[in-house]
């Protein structure tokens, strides 16, 4: 078997596109103007601001002028909540719902509101990774500011009902926003018709540059600045514009979103064939559910091994992956994602996430499952757990 | 993760892999919960450990250390053994991240327990000679 070099870590970060970079190279040496610049080298980096604008905005069926540009997704989620917080309070509506397995953007935000007098509801997720719009009904009160759902789990790959809860906040009143950065370019969207207040989008995960992502903001809506300075992002993020990322951002939405089914005909039946053919290996389960899924992410558990040494052999056979595990999660506690959905520690300790493209070939999708045996086999046999379930022990 | 070029040398090529059948001595510490667990089997002759395995589930780094732990005590005398600090383990693999100096202890400590066994099946008082075996601290 000869080594392959396969990158499927996709829901990490991606490659920057031909297509981007070639878009991108003439903002940094030839127009490098000042967008907020009167002669006609800052009015031209204007023009390719507003048109990268008109690209996002077409890719998610908003309009221009409620694409606000932020220097990551992150950057969008924290936005959203804060500025909704900030101005929803004045009004005595101090509560938000969110969910157990949110990005940490999202929880790490609503942590910190916890600690400045708002209350949050965490909603808890099925087995499946899936929530059930009833129970953000019944969690909406008087005093509801914001319910914040991420459109797709970014480990287990879970498609949420978004649609279910667009509505039900709408007929609340209740603003709406979701972390789309793991959606956008694989699902289609349009956050008129769906109903969704606001939606975070992140460069870096559709093959633009890492340090640029959005937010969509309907209409309407006034959030507090988050950046206080200069006139750009019309007031409300200041801060000379990155025209560079700015412009690589449009051609990669644009790009993304051309042609999302025939690019899930392709994905979908090499993911299947992965994750059903490590399914074959004893003592593993698929984490989410199967069908409601981003279209290249697998995300499987094996007992008996721990993730980060799992990465590493998978490594040292040139297959990129990500893994849920304590190690890798950097604390002693495995990822709060996998925890949600019901995994026990050791179990979740075992995960392995898989995140494939189109450019990932049916050689590549074939040389994985002929590694993975391998290496999992070769961990196992060198585990005191895996002994100690083979020959029927408690190893807890 | 940065890792040296030894630890990802022990980690893919793990030395003393496996099981002693009759064992004198076999040491368990850690826990599945939080992802590590070492086991170190002994055979000791004439107070000089003759021979070692381990089987570990954990990180890179756990059986990294596991394996070097195994290599720094193999053919020594069990006093020798006794000896065996983390830091030795840490310093023969050139260094290990911050976030990974807990598995160095942990291998320092199966040793230990292999050892405390060892006297415990002799009849001996394990604690006055190998001292109380620490199990991995939950932060």
């Amino acid at each position: 078997m000869e080594k392959r070099f396969i990158y499927a870590d996709n829901a990490a970060t991606t490659a920057v596109s031909e297509e981007v970079l070639e878009a991108m190279l003439p903002y940094f040496r030839e127009g490098y103007g000042n967008a907020s610049s009167i002669y006609k080298l800052g009015r031209d980096a204007q023009k390719a601001v507003e048109n990268a604008r008109e690209k996002v905005a077409k890719a998610i069926g908003a309009e221009p002028r409620e694409i606000f540009f932020t220097s990551c997704g992150s950057e969008a989620d924290n936005w959203a909540i804060k500025g909704t917080a900030e101005l929803l309070a004045k009004k005595g509506k101090k509560h938000i719902i969110t969910s157990v397995f949110e990005h940490h953007a999202v929880l790490h935000t609503t942590e910190y509101l916890e600690k400045h007098g708002f209350e949050i509801t965490y909603i808890p997720v099925s087995d499946k990774g899936l929530i059930n719009p009833d129970d953000i009904r019944k969690a909406i009160r008087e005093d509801t500011a914001l319910v914040t759902i991420m459109y797709a789990n970014n480990e287990i790959g879970t498609i949420q009902p978004i649609n279910e809860i667009a509505a039900i906040c709408n007929e609340k009143g209740v603003l709406f926003h979701t972390d789309a950065v793991q959606a956008v370019g694989h699902v289609d969207i349009d956050v008129h018709k769906q109903g969704i207040d606001m939606l975070s989008l992140s460069g870096h995960k559709i093959h633009a540059q890492k340090g640029i992502g959005a937010l969509y903001i309907r209409k309407g809506l006034i959030l507090p600045n988050l950046i206080h300075g200069g006139g750009q992002e019309r007031g409300k993020r200041a801060g000379t514009e990155n025209v560079p990322a700015i412009v690589g951002l449009g051609v990669a939405i644009e790009a993304a979103t051309r042609n999302i089914i025939e690019k899930n005909a392709v994905i979908v039946p090499r993911r299947n064939k992965l994750i059903d053919n490590i399914l074959k290996l004893p003592y593993t389960r698929l984490n989410g559910d199967k069908d409601k899924r981003l279209p290249g992410n697998v995300n499987i558990s094996f007992e008996g091994i721990e993730g980060e040494s799992l990465l590493l052999m998978l490594d040292m056979n040139g297959i990129c992956a990500s893994s849920g595990s304590a190690c890798t999660s950097g604390s002693l506690d495995p990822s709060h994602v996998l925890l949600s959905i019901g995994l026990k520690h050791e179990v979740a300790h075992g995960s392995l996430r898989l995140s494939i493209e189109d450019d990932t070939t049916d050689e590549d999708v074939d040389y994985i499952l002929e590694v993975i045996p391998k290496v999992v086999k070769h961990l196992r046999d060198m585990s005191p757990v895996w002994e100690k379930m083979m020959k029927g022990e408690k190893y807890e | 993760m940065l890792y040296s070029e030894k630890v990802l040398d022990h980690f893919s090529n793990p030395r003393n892999v496996g099981e002693i059948e009759d064992a004198d001595g076999i040491g368990e510490i850690g826990n599945a919960k939080c992802g590590d667990i070492m086991k170190m089997y002994l055979k000791i002759d004439d107070n000089t450990i003759t021979d070692v395995k381990f089987k570990t589930f954990g990180c890179g780094a756990a059986v990294a250390t596991s394996s070097m732990a195994t290599e720094l005590i193999k053919g020594k005398s069990i006093n020798d053994a006794l000896k065996l600090t983390n830091e030795a383990v840490v310093e023969a693999l050139d260094g290990l991240p911050a976030v990974k100096i807990h598995c160095s202890v942990l291998a320092e400590q199966a040793v230990r327990a292999a050892l405390s066994d060892y006297y415990t099946r002799q009849g001996i008082d394990p604690v006055p000679i190998v001292g109380e075996i620490k199990e991995p601290e939950e932060e």
